[in-house]
């Protein structure tokens, strides 16, 4: 008894205290967008469904070859991609910021290139022309 | 892959956000569709209608043109599709596509030929996957669905051909439309994000024997079609008969 | 009675017996997370033998765990009051045993945090796609059949539930075999005699290790098995052992018999190196002929002990065996171009050679650690030993003075 009892204290304290915790330590994901006003739809509509429409549109674009939906994943990069970076990842990257402050873990880059194709094709061309 | 995707991309995407934004969205849609969608059958890959079952992608290669020592293809093969990691151990390495060298033991005639993924109309990669990740399209392209993959390797021990790799080590420098990565079996897409958009598979387009022909095996007045019909060509493990797409002649 | 019986398990025997299970398995797992770190580069795995240790030993452990509860079946599916006794041991390693399977193979995928894809994504047309409901099925099965047998008020259920699960083996080890079976491309694989040989296999190396943990039940309770159930146990192990010899026999000879075939099985059995080493040193001498010396020459059958070294060489036998028929199936080469000679940059018409990595081996080993601690585990929580009513087995006619 007296075990679950304090069990339970334990969880109800760190239920109290998680969002704390959460406002206090981890900062506010800090974006920049690089191209405004260009999105294929509104900024709520994007937070809330951008994974169910990457969701769809890949199995479409895999299974059935139709690459026509609006909401494709090389397009969402070649436009959301840093300036600097050329990219959706690393700090202060347009998916990696929220994403670690939501704390869900994405594993498209495992397999897809985080890096914007105009971007890699320039960084390619500038490394070449250093040394 | 360095091509911007707009020219093929916007026209449809604008086309698309436009009919959703008229106020009888619904019949905008409708009005546009059946009109995309008649260009699109005469173009047989044009790219919103998606794979059709009335096209079956196939591959005739002429071995006597292929020579011995040539590699335009793999090269060609490898830097389409970003296959471009180093790896310690040879074996462990990716090929879609790779050289087979054969030789008549009593004859002594050799022959050179690009083996890949053949594309089988029965594909027992796609029979014995758990998960359902490897896949054929409508038109015939058998690939493997990375979202779904696990890694268990039951496709590469089903392949007759050896033609798929397991990643095994974590890749980075990614072609961005050819999506590879670790843990999961891969092997020749027929260069699908080309086909898709109209083109040949870069092996096709790299040989510079002429040796490879990509075309619809379904439609009659195609030149692969016709080749197969007239001529002798051969399916590699032909007495499993699982209607291969890709065709040789010469062996 | 209960608590003189525990009496070893109660101490620190127990602590220290399941902290080396609980090392082993760790090690396992430290295996698996390095090869999920770096990839299976870090195995010795590639693309021509892309499975390893880690499936020899899993598919063994899968394979006994389906025969070891054949005890259980024979206690109360064909009616032998000497198994009966031995039942819930029987079914509670069959559990151990498939889930220390499972965690070996689900651990070498290469995307390991895609199990619930293998879970919810099911192709029904693959023998992996029906493991997903084999398996499952199967550990419920078994678990409802050691609730009826332990439980008094639920022993009169203990025969259709025996009979569903003794079904259900069959069903889950034909499944097993028919993954190497089906495969129409390779030599090695492509026959309907290897899901009958699995399963003639379970029983061998199922009763096996049964015998290996009763045996150590049995020695930290201070008792000593009746001689004569002994025997009897020795003997049906005996009997498998021949009848596995026999179906790799077949197997073997239709092979052979198979023109096309031949040059895989001259690869097998004599020219291939460590292959042939292994199947005729391993399985053939040390998994089956001395085994069978054993159990089966009186003088040696009479010494205590001697089918506990049986039952270990069963094991090894069957790991051997495993190894050859694996490892050494992938390393032919696939015959594509039949005679002709052929080379290329994959590799194609060569042998392969496979040598595990450390991490492979790891994560291979870590299987035998799951099954021997949850087992261990069990059976200090619960009644697995198996209690001898020795007045009814002599009424019955199991025993003979």
């Amino acid at each position: 008894m007296a075990i679950m009892k304090r069990t339970l204290v334990g969880l109800a304290a760190i239920l109290l205290l998680a969002p704390i915790c959460a406002t206090a330590g981890v900062p506010k994901p800090n974006l920049t967008i690089e191209n405004p006003g260009q999105c294929i739809a509104p900024v709520q509509e994007m937070r809330v469904n951008h994974m169910k429409m990457l969701n769809h549109s890949r199995d479409r674009a895999l299974r059935q070859g139709v690459r026509t939906e609006k909401a494709n994943l090389i397009g969402c990069i070649d436009c959301h991609a840093s300036k600097e970076t050329g990219s959706v990842m690393g700090k202060g990257g347009f998916c990696e910021e929220c994403h670690t402050y939501t704390a869900v873990k994405l594993d498209c880059w495992d397999c897809h290139q985080p890096k914007s194709a105009r971007f890699r094709t320039g960084a390619a061309a500038a490394e070449g022309a250093k040394p | 892959m360095n091509e911007p995707r707009d020219p093929v991309d916007n026209p449809s995407r604008r086309g698309f956000v436009g009919a959703a934004a008229a106020a009888g969205a619904g019949l905008g849609v409708l009005a546009l569709a059946p009109g995309l969608h008649l260009v699109e059958v005469s173009e047989a890959n044009a790219p919103s209608a998606g794979a059709s079952s009335k096209v079956r992608w196939g591959m005739l290669i002429d071995t006597n043109k292929c020579s011995s020592g040539c590699d335009a293809c793999v090269k060609a093969c490898a830097s389409e599709n970003g296959i471009n990691e180093t790896v310690r151990d040879p074996r462990q390495a990716s090929q879609w596509i790779r050289k087979i060298e054969l030789k008549e033991p009593r004859s002594g005639r050799e022959h050179s030929l690009p083996m890949m993924c053949q594309h089988c109309a029965h594909p027992p990669c796609v029979d014995v996957c758990p998960t359902g990740a490897s896949m054929k399209r409508a038109d015939g392209i058998v690939l493997v669905d990375r979202h779904t993959c696990i890694g268990c390797r039951y496709c590469m021990l089903a392949c007759p051909y050896k033609a798929r790799s397991f990643v095994h080590l974590r890749l980075t420098e990614q072609n961005p439309e050819v999506p590879r990565g670790i843990g999961c079996v891969e092997s020749c897409t027929f260069c699908v994000q080309r086909v898709d958009k109209g083109l040949k598979p870069a092996c096709v387009e790299a040989c510079p024997e002429g040796a490879m022909l990509f075309g619809d095996l379904k439609d009659p007045n195609s030149e692969i079609a016709r080749r197969i019909a007239q001529e002798k060509t051969t399916q590699v493990r032909g007495d499993l008969r699982l209607d291969l797409g890709v065709r040789y002649q010469g062996i | 009675m209960q608590s003189e019986l525990n009496n070893r398990l109660e101490g620190p025997t127990f602590y220290v017996l399941a902290g080396i299970g609980a090392l082993i398995s760790l090690i396992g797992v430290a295996g698996a997370i390095y090869m999920g770190q770096h990839g299976h580069q870090a195995s010795g795995m590639n693309n021509q033998i892309f499975w390893g240790m880690p499936h020899v030993f899993a598919i063994f452990l899968i394979v006994a765990a389906s025969g070891v509860l054949n005890v259980a079946s024979i206690g109360t599916v064909f009616g032998k009051q000497a198994y009966k006794s031995r039942g819930p041991l029987s079914g509670l390693l069959a559990i151990t045993l498939l889930a220390a399977g499972l965690f070996v193979i689900m651990l070498d995928l290469g995307r390991v945090d895609r199990l619930i894809i293998a879970m919810t994504h099911v192709n029904w047309v693959s023998v992996f796609g029906w493991n997903m409901v084999l398996y499952p099925v199967f550990f419920g099965l078994v678990g409802v059949y050691v609730w009826v047998l332990m439980d008094r008020k639920m022993y009169a259920y203990s025969k259709p539930v025996g009979i569903a699960a003794f079904i259900w083996r069959l069903v889950m080890t034909t499944g097993t075999g028919s993954i190497f079976g089906f495969m129409v491309a390779r030599q090695a694989y492509h026959s309907a005699l290897i899901a009958p040989m699995f399963i003639v296999m379970s029983l061998a190396w199922g009763l096996a290790i049964f015998l290996l943990f009763q045996r150590a039940m049995y020695c930290w309770h201070n008792m000593e098995l009746n001689e004569e159930i002994r025997r009897r146990l020795g003997n049906l192990l005996g009997v498998f052992i021949a009848a596995v010899f026999y179906f790799v026999l077949v197997y073997h000879l239709t092979n052979i018999y198979f023109a096309k075939q031949t040059g895989f099985e001259h690869f097998i059995l004599v020219s291939g190196g460590v292959f042939p080493q292994l199947f005729w040193g391993g399985f053939v001498l040390l998994g089956t002929a001395i085994p069978l010396l054993l159990l089966f020459v009186p003088a040696l059958q009479r010494m205590r002990g001697s089918e506990i070294v049986a039952a270990v060489l069963t094991v090894g036998g069957g790991l051997c065996f495993l190894y050859v028929f694996i490892i050494g199936g992938q390393a032919y080469p696939l015959d594509m171009f039949p005679g002709m000679e052929v080379r290329s940059s994959f590799f194609d018409g060569q042998i392969d050679h496979y040598v595990p990595s450390l991490p492979e081996m790891m994560l291979a080993i870590g299987g035998f650690g799951v099954a021997f601690t949850l087992t261990l585990i069990a059976v200090r929580v619960l009644r697995f030993m198996p209690e001898d009513d020795l007045a009814k087995l002599k009424a019955s006619g199991a025993l003979r003075d």
